[in-house]
């Protein structure tokens, strides 16, 4: 059995804030295998954003272990695992600082790493827009010229500059619109293809889950309530909470209106 | 047939800056009977917002905005009408709920003295015995199941979800004839968002509250509008009912949205252009879904 | 740049503060040429023409000891200006890197250092520059020191609090994930968001530093004799209030053109510096 890219277990996360203690995350273990797209789906206080920030080195977990190849990923991450988990974030204005170009964040990652010949960076750069759908030239503009799906493509093509193997997308497509994010889900979906990513998919949105993870895991106020394959999740999940949350999605057919009225009784009954 | 609670006929708008003027509304048409719930759906700058806030009457005291073309509420040409006038509606006769209902309440007021606010609007000598009497039985008309306590709390104190429905149960206080939402729930989780929806269904009925429902999310308007507009670049694409338009969708942009929603029955990502000349092909109007003829 | 410009002219008052600046500026550096007696700037005397009220060729009048004050009102504008650049090219860098240090690496560096600058901001800064000069010799130099002193805590308040703010950014975060060392994130991510306040604050300082050093030098400290100083001039003159009037009066308007004209460019600055993010 192959070893799994990143590894959680018994990770717990408390914060100590105005004199109280918050326990953000309670318990957690799972896998991410390689090359897959593993979705955590939860509602606010569910604790996934904090699991994705402690993956990401933000901030070092309270107890437990995050592993990433087999070894446990220390508090003070290093340039090499750096280098390993990039992330792209929800609000695209905010991620790219306003005051540099296109280019000049894109080349942040390539001279942080030394990636490549110092000359040939910025030509790099050109080549990683060209790749998420962006024409080269853009390298010269500043955030504030580009529309939301534009900045978000930024955003992939600047985690995609550190070659790095696993990424984290904290909830990448919720603030553009309809359209503009079925484009970025479709890239996204071929970009996982074409450089044999990992992806860590954190969202709300179960609609955009069924249609792009291999497996779903499920949180609830700091605990993996439930975790299994995208059909499983779907069509036979196993905890109420899951089922709750999937019949108070808004769905547009007929059909998920059946499929839902199915788990909204069923979460009804529950209640 | 009486006058329609909201009557839109042409509407256009434009901006001024220093380098020419900047069209965002090329014309729109709607209306909305008495009781109805229209959804007006559309991306950001489609011009969904700033319609809802030229209705509210609050974008025509901007010197920047040139606006032209008819809006009638329950009759009345609010062109016609002053400032003041205007100002007597919000709150009144037409009132509105926001997308982030903990941000969109005065963080520094207790939740009585807001409410005491919206219905000393209507009736400017009322008692603050009796108004804490009234908002304690609008909050439990929301199903909130200590009135009192919130009544206390300060905004900060109360979950997004009981946020909104203060915001609700404040938004029809005064039994406003029309009530505007803009994209109400966004901010909340999906479950409580379900739940206030639901919500908001019954207490408009109960009240008997047209509601023009603005929003981008599609599923949310399916579930809760009677009749749809779509608008994509400040002008109406396709008008018709929730259910014909959502099985039927016969413009170029409603087909293309609709097919762009992620389905839970998990039919993936499809290829979808997010512009298009098709896009701004003309309006098409479900068959007797068309706009009413003036009433002069 | 351009634009900047066509905001500056379009509203009237930011052209009047641009014209004001350029004359006080052009006065400094062209003193050499326009001043019609160079020469007085040092230690002159010339008892013919003492005490003379303004007439042609002394369009402001002369001083006791026959000096041309319009003269020395051109080279007073070239010492301000210098002290306004040494002062703020000094105290700005400092006080900037340490707000920066304070703001984003927050804990005890952020701690000790904002307790230090808080303990600046607490003495008036007049009374800090006074006991400054009571302790060393008055002289131009040490009068920058003093003023120096006093200045570098108010931009590192400025740049603290603007630093907390953008530290919480999501392109700070995507630089940390990438790896960027603290340094860069302080000086390339989050110093150029702070750029467009520090100039205007700048701007607006310019007018204030040559006020204070105005005040300083009135108090007899800072600039000697014979150098020409507004303040100085000012002080001197006062004593011959209301009779010799010009020897107050000119040097006064001076001041207060170049106090107002920094002022109003430093508002339009804001307002180009903030549509422009």
């Amino acid at each position: 059995m192959t070893q799994p890219l990143l590894s959680l277990r018994s990770v717990s996360k408390t914060f100590h804030t105005g004199g109280r203690e918050v326990k953000a995350v309670d318990n957690v273990s799972f896998d991410v295998a390689e090359g897959e797209c593993l979705a955590v789906v939860g509602e606010s206080g569910s604790g996934k954003s904090t699991i994705a920030n402690m993956i990401l080195g933000i901030y070092p977990q309270t107890i437990g272990e995050i592993s990433y190849k087999g070894s446990a990923l220390p508090a003070r991450r290093d340039l090499v695992h750096r280098r390993s988990i990039q992330l792209v974030q929800q609000n695209p204005l905010s991620s790219l600082n306003p005051r540099r170009t296109i280019g000049a964040s894109l080349r942040l990652a390539l001279d942080v790493h030394g990636i490549g010949e110092r000359a040939g960076r910025n030509d790099r750069t050109g080549q990683l827009l060209e790749e998420v759908g962006l024409p080269a030239s853009f390298r010269t503009r500043s955030p504030a010229a580009l529309s939301g799906g534009q900045r978000q493509r930024v955003a992939i093509a600047r985690a995609l500059a550190c070659q790095s193997e696993l990424v984290v997308l904290d909830e990448p497509t919720s603030a553009l619109d309809v359209l503009v994010q079925a484009r970025v889900l479709r890239l996204l979906a071929d970009l996982r293809k074409s450089r044999g990513l990992t992806y860590l998919f954190i969202t709300h949105d179960l609609s955009v889950v069924r249609n792009i993870a291999d497996r779903v895991a499920v949180f609830e106020r700091g605990k993996l309530v439930e975790i299994g394959t995208t059909a499983t999740i779907f069509e036979a999940p196993n905890h109420p909470y899951t089922r709750k949350l999937i019949a108070a999605v808004p769905v547009v057919t007929a059909d998920e209106v059946a499929l839902r009225k199915r788990f909204m009784e069923e979460a009804n009954a529950n209640v | 047939m009486s006058a329609p609670t909201l009557r839109i006929r042409d509407l256009r708008l434009g901006f001024k800056s220093w380098s020419g003027t900047f069209d965002v509304l090329h014309g729109i048409s709607l209306h909305i009977g008495k009781g109805e719930r229209v959804a007006l759906v559309g991306e950001s700058g489609s011009g969904k917002s700033v319609t809802a806030r030229i209705v509210l009457g609050l974008l025509q005291t901007l010197r920047s905005a040139k606006i032209s073309g008819l809006v009638e509420f329950e009759g009345r040409d609010l062109a016609k009408l002053s400032e003041a006038e205007r100002r007597a509606l919000r709150g009144t006769r037409m009132s509105m709920i926001f997308q982030d209902p903990t941000s969109s309440l005065n963080p520094v007021y207790r939740i009585s003295t807001q409410f005491h606010e919206v219905l000393q609007r209507a009736n400017p000598r009322i008692e603050p015995a009796e108004s804490r009497a009234r908002a304690e039985k609008a909050l439990a008309d929301v199903s909130i199941a200590d009135p009192a306590r919130v009544l206390d709390s300060y905004p900060f104190q109360l979950s997004g979800g009981m946020n909104q429905r203060v915001m609700i149960a404040m938004a029809l206080a005064n039994e406003p004839s029309l009530l505007i939402a803009d994209e109400p729930g966004t901010a909340l989780d999906v479950t409580v968002q379900a739940q206030t929806l639901r919500l908001m269904r019954e207490q408009v009925e109960r009240h008997h509250a047209s509601v023009l429902f603005i929003s981008h999310n599609l599923g949310v308007v399916r579930e809760f509008a009677d009749r749809v507009y779509v608008i994509y670049k400040g002008r109406i694409a396709e008008q018709g009912p929730t259910a014909a338009l959502f099985d039927n969708p016969r413009h170029p942009y409603t087909q293309a949205l609709l097919r762009a929603v992620p389905r839970m029955t998990g039919d993936g990502i499809p290829e979808i252009e997010d512009a298009s000349e098709s896009y701004f092909a003309p309006t098409v109007i479900h068959d007797g879904y068309g706009e009413p003829e003036g009433v002069a | 740049m351009s634009r900047a410009l066509a905001i500056l002219v379009r509203n009237p008052l930011s052209l009047l503060g641009l014209i004001l600046v350029a004359t006080v500026v052009l006065s400094a550096v062209f003193a050499d040429v326009i001043a019609p007696f160079p020469t007085h700037r040092g230690a002159v005397v010339d008892f013919a023409n003492f005490n003379k009220a303004p007439e042609w060729p002394y369009i402001f009048g002369t001083d006791l000891v026959g000096r041309d004050v319009f003269s020395r009102i051109l080279y007073a504008y070239r010492i301000s200006l210098i002290l306004g650049v040494v002062v703020l090219a000094i105290a700005v860098p400092i006080g900037v890197t340490i707000g920066l240090a304070a703001g984003y690496l927050g804990g005890w560096t952020e701690y000790v250092l904002m307790r230090i600058t808080d303990v600046f901001l607490s003495i008036p800064p007049l009374v800090l520059a006074m006991s400054m000069m009571g302790l060393l010799q008055p002289t131009l130099t040490n009068g920058m020191i003093a003023v120096t002193a006093m200045w570098w805590p108010w931009y590192t308040r400025l740049v603290y609090n603007l630093a907390r703010s953008e530290k919480e950014e999501g392109y700070v975060l995507a630089a940390e994930v990438i790896g960027a060392s603290k340094l860069h994130v302080m000086f390339r991510e989050i110093l150029p968001n702070c750029v467009p306040s520090i100039l205007t604050k700048m701007t607006l300082d310019f007018g204030f530093v040559i006020l204070i050093a105005s005040s300083l030098s009135f108090l007899g400290l800072g600039v000697q004799p014979p150098t020409p100083d507004l303040g100085s001039m000012v002080a001197e003159g006062a004593k011959y209030l209301p009779d010799s009037w010009w020897l107050t009066i000119f040097p006064g308007l001076a001041i207060l053109v170049a106090v107002f004209g920094f002022n109003l460019i430093g508002d339009a600055l804001r307002e180009i510096l903030g549509t422009e993010q």
